[in-house]
């Protein structure tokens, strides 16, 4: 296809009519790969825009009629000009969006197995309570007398939180991960402002260190809260060496953030030494907890001396990911930052719950966001937690360390773990992830992303991938605790087959990977270099010929 | 447990192809200080009926919004969701999936971001829009970021008509680095022109940007058209928040009025209540401020075949390839939320917003109209759109509040639930929607009567 007809073709959006937008040559060219009238699949069925199967005056909402009243009360600010908005009915919709659904993949269907995010399986019981109407259908400034039984859920996720993590308080509005970090440090920030204000302290701490293999949020937090970020290396076994981070430590460091199980998927050895050297510094330990579901029911953060963890309710408590979000990051706080813990908190006395949602008389370092954060999340993190007990959580966690394990046992031949030679004589277990380079693809050709995309061929989602950023060409698969045996020995089959074929140099199978997806390969430099973010009524098609 | 795949055999197995005795091998890196033996004398694991009926009794302990006369709004308001809406989003494809982060297998995803965009920056009549924030508070508070870092500047003029709750998210958020934060007062009399003439006079080259929202906290709406000029005429930038998407179904987008940066909450479409959470941030701008934009963005491209196709663009603003130099570090951001406003939102189609908007703002003019004729009772909300607010003169708010509680009629929001060092008791802000019937304002009406006699 030449170049000119690509981009009459994504200009025009959908065609009117089937195939119009190619040739007849390029119609014969394409026969072989879109044998049908239609270009459709059987059941991959393609699915313009909303903006070209819609229109203005199309609706699939029966709205009453408004009520009748004298003159409006817009105070001459109406809405005169088109808004341009598109609609469908009732059932058009349905069709789009099922047709559209059809094109993810998710971990409904297969192994999903994306290192550091914890796809596990999503109970449908969660979702069932999460839409009771006392619990979805209500307002967050009802009188709260109204809403006492929302605020027990509240407070009863929260002590879950709180036991499993050992620790002396939760923040419990926090939005997701990021959030939870924001929150984590902004308490951090806060108990430092205060030993500076009462002249405990005399100079500002303004660095915070955080090792190369942190996630990117990490960093990302950290400056926003106004910190430098002293980056501290990984040594050659994948962790933190305690005597860099003792380096590193004096009286600028307010923070170091954390990540155990680290990012390569690595339990910290040596996190009772760093966190002693932290606090005796006088710095604060910030765990990210985005890995919980590797040790939840084993180890406590509070026993290691953590003094703030986010949890990813969307990960290790199985909100679903939804494409993205939404998730929930509460955050524990050790007893030395539980005070400065944001608004609005669970109060009780008594049999009386009620929410604080004022800092005045505490000192609380303010409000994260408005309301009382991801409800709708709580309640099925809550069920998550109540339906497995301590006791199947604990079964949760092992099995998902059992599973990483696995894998890496069964694929240590073909592909290449992480830091294995490095731990000389003991061979070191991963806990919920195994992590691989992509030295087993040396000289084929191949890269880590296109190893992905033949993943893909085969019907798994890929591994995350060039995540962490300490190994080459990363690849780290999280398989969770939700995979059986027969799934697992499936994966590991295939993932055998492939790295075999990319050792004998079959490139074709993944150069140009995937070749059974909806789409092949996606340009993304043309994405990002010539950004088109919404879609646009199409020029007249003379003018779009030019 | 009913989760979990494994026989005691696989796991047996499977120790034995790792090559170790006992699953202990495995955590053999935790200190043993630290390891935990008798569990934490939680409860053991619980049959789903057993988890449907805590929650059934959880939830039967409170007044749901459906269960009352309901007129609760500041920030989240009750519309009615189509049964379509719900339905789609719990389709397994969309809701067990992740960020899409491999396109050609989350091409579903993909697509409806892309009209989710397209769908937000129509109605806020701006050039992009990215791809969702957490909510509107937190997204107001990155908008305010931005601005300071577009401007090099770090001052924020902030209207008191903004909802006190994104007032606390913003200056919680510039709490470092010597931002400063200035506050205009927040009663309904000095907002409106008033405030916006006390605004252009404080502009200064100093000045990063100004933030005002429209309909106001207390209902209020106004004109930003002068306050744009003036505010671009010192360099800085406006933000224009709007916490009631539906009003620009009829009202006079931000865009049009000249904003940089417009930030709202996205929840009467397609969310729900939810005691808060989640919601679904909307954040657009202009195009020349794209690369300070927070947030993920979908962006149109073609596959190897020629196809068009949907990708995540613009990365390099963001925390996985900037990290410390990101525009914010927001990663799993509002997803599934952004899918349910879309899908309402198409469903509503143009046609159905206006006529959504119309309904609740003839509703609200036709109860604000009964309202005002009870002793009393003072309108103070000149123009507005689906919410007013009302003073109950030798009253206190709260407690009439929670009086009409208890014969299950939400009757509103006492401003000082939100704002309580104010003049302010007496005040009690009313939102109506297209959910509203002629029996929840009879009685309203009829036993605020009765609470005020
Ligand atoms: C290690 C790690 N830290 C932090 C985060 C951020 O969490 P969230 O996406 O919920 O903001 C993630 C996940 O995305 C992560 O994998």
């Amino acid at each position: 296809m030449n170049e000119k007809t690509t981009n009459k073709m994504n200009n025009v959006g959908r065609p009117s009519a089937p195939n119009q937008a190619e040739s007849a040559s390029e119609q014969i060219e394409s026969a072989s790969k879109h044998p049908t009238f239609t270009g459709n699949k059987a059941l991959q069925i393609n699915e313009p825009l909303l903006y070209e199967v819609g229109s203005i005056g199309q609706t699939g909402v029966d709205i009453a009629t408004p009520r009748d009243i004298k003159t409006n009360r817009l105070g001459g600010l109406d809405r005169t000009t088109e808004i341009g908005l598109y609609g469908l009915s009732e059932p058009e919709t349905m069709r789009h969006y099922v047709r559209l659904s059809q094109k993810n993949f998710a971990i409904d269907m297969a192994m999903y197995p994306l290192g550091s995010c914890t796809m596990k399986h999503n109970p449908r019981i969660n979702e069932k309570i999460a839409r009771l109407p006392g619990l979805a259908d209500v307002h967050p400034l009802q009188p709260q007398q109204t809403v006492t039984g929302a605020i027990e859920v509240i407070e009863t996720l929260a002590e879950w939180l709180m036991k499993l993590t050992g620790m002396a308080a939760v923040a419990m509005s926090p939005k997701a991960g990021a959030h939870g970090e924001l929150c984590g440090m902004m308490a951090i920030e806060a108990a430092l402002r205060a030993r500076y204000e009462q002249g405990s302290e005399t100079k500002k701490r303004t660095k915070v260190l955080i090792p190369e293999s942190a996630h990117g949020t990490n960093p990302a937090t950290a400056v926003f809260v106004g910190y430098q970020v002293v980056t501290i290396k990984t040594r050659d076994d994948g962790t933190v060496d305690p005597k860099d981070i003792k380096a590193a430590l004096n009286d600028e460091i307010a923070a170091i953030m954390l990540t155990n199980p680290n990012t390569c998927g690595l339990f910290e050895r040596d996190i009772m030494e760093i966190a002693d050297a932290v606090h005796d510094a006088g710095a604060f330990f910030y765990c990210d907890g985005a890995n919980f579901n590797a040790i939840m029911g084993r180890a406590k953060p509070g026993d290691l001396g953590v003094d703030a963890m986010h949890i990813n309710l969307h990960k290790t408590f199985s909100t679903p990911h939804g494409g993205g979000g939404p998730g929930a990051g509460p955050v524990v706080l050790s007893e030395a930052l539980a005070k400065f813990a944001p608004v609005p908190f669970v109060k009780r006395q008594g049999d009386r719950v009620t929410l604080v949602e004022h800092t005045e008389n505490t000192a609380s370092f303010g409000r994260m966001t408005a309301f009382h954060g991801q409800m709708g999340m709580n309640t099925r993190a809550l069920a998550y937690i109540l339906s497995h007990g301590q006791d199947g959580i604990k079964q949760a966690a092992e099995d998902a360390v059992l599973n990483a394990n696995y894998i890496k046992a069964k694929l240590k031949d073909v592909m290449t773990p992480a830091f294995e030679e490095q731990s000389a004589g003991f061979k070191r277990p991963a806990m919920h992830e195994a992590l691989f380079t992509d030295d087993f693809l040396k000289d084929t050709g191949i890269t880590t992303l296109d190893f992905a995309k033949a993943m893909i061929d085969e019907g798994f989602h890929p591994m995350t991938m060039y995540f962490p950023l300490v190994v080459h060409g990363a690849m780290l698969i999280e398989p969770t605790e939700s995979e059986s045996k027969a799934s697992l020995d499936l994966f590991i089959a295939t993932m055998r087959d492939l790295a075999l074929s990319a050792k004998n140099k079959q490139t074709n199978r993944f150069l140009g990977a995937p070749f059974h997806a909806p789409m092949k390969r996606l340009d993304e430099t043309l994405a990002a270099r010539k950004p088109i973010l919404k879609w646009q009524k199409p020029q007249p098609q003379a003018e779009a010929a030019e | 447990m009913r989760y979990l795949p494994h026989s005691p055999q696989d796991r047996e197995t499977m120790l034995a192809a790792i090559g170790v005795n006992s699953i202990d091998d495995l955590f053999a890196e935790i200190p043993q200080s630290v390891r935990i033996k008798d569990g934490f004398g939680l409860p053991n694991h619980a049959t789903e009926l057993e988890v449907d009926r805590y929650f059934r009794k959880q939830s039967d302990k409170n007044l749901a919004a459906s269960g009352a006369a309901f007129f609760i709004g500041g920030g989240a308001y009750r519309h009615h969701v189509p049964a379509t809406v719900d339905h789609l989003i719990q389709r397994s494809e969309f809701l067990t999936a992740y960020t899409p982060y491999q396109p050609e297998i989350s091409q579903g995803t993909l697509q409806t971001l892309f009209e989710f965009q397209t769908q937000v920056a129509q109605l806020y009549d701006m050039e992009i829009a990215n791809a969702s924030m957490y909510d509107g508070s937190t997204g107001t508070g990155e908008a305010v970021l931005m601005a300071h870092r577009a401007t090099k500047r770090k001052k924020a003029i902030v209207s008191g008509g903004v909802h006190p709750q994104y007032i606390e998210v913003i200056e919680n958020l510039s709490d470092f680095g010597s931002k400063q934060v200035v506050k205009l007062p927040a009663t309904p009399q000095a907002l409106g022109k008033a405030e916006i003439e006390k605004i252009i006079a404080q502009l200064d080259t100093e000045t990063s940007c100004v933030v005002v929202q429209t309909p106001n906290f207390f209902g209020e709406l106004s004109d930003f058209t002068a306050l744009a000029d003036a505010v671009h005429a010192v360099k800085a930038l406006l933000i224009v928040v709007v916490t009631e998407i539906v009003s620009l179904g009829a009202v006079k987008a931000p865009g049009t009025m000249g904003a940089d940066i417009v930030v709202g909450e996205g929840q009467s479409i397609g969310v729900g209540l939810n005691f808060g959470g989640p919601y679904v941030g909307l954040f657009a701008t202009t195009k020349k401020l794209l690369r300070q934009m927070p947030g993920r963005v979908c962006g149109q491209t073609v596959d190897a075949d020629g196809k068009r196709g949907f990708v995540l663009t613009m990365s390099t603003r963001e925390q996985h390839i900037r990290r410390e130099k990101a525009t914010s570090n927001i990663c799993t951001n509002a997803g599934l939320c952004t899918l349910a406003f879309t899908i309402h939102m198409a469903l509503l189609g143009e046609v159905g917003l206006r006529k959504m908007a119309m309904s609740s703002h003839n509703g609200a003019v036709a109860l604000a109209e009964r309202l005002a004729k009870i002793n009393n009772i003072d309108v103070l909300t000149t123009s507005f759109f689906n919410e007013f607010t009302i003073r109950l003169n030798g009253h206190n708010a709260n407690d009439i509040v929670n009086a009409l509680a208890a014969q299950n009629i939400l009757a509103g929001l006492p401003v000082s639930r939100l704002l309580p060092h104010g003049d302010n008791d007496n005040l009690l802000i009313i939102a109506v929607t297209e959910t509203n019937t002629d029996e929840d304002f009879d009685l309203l009406e009829t036993a605020l009567k009765g609470a005020m006699a």
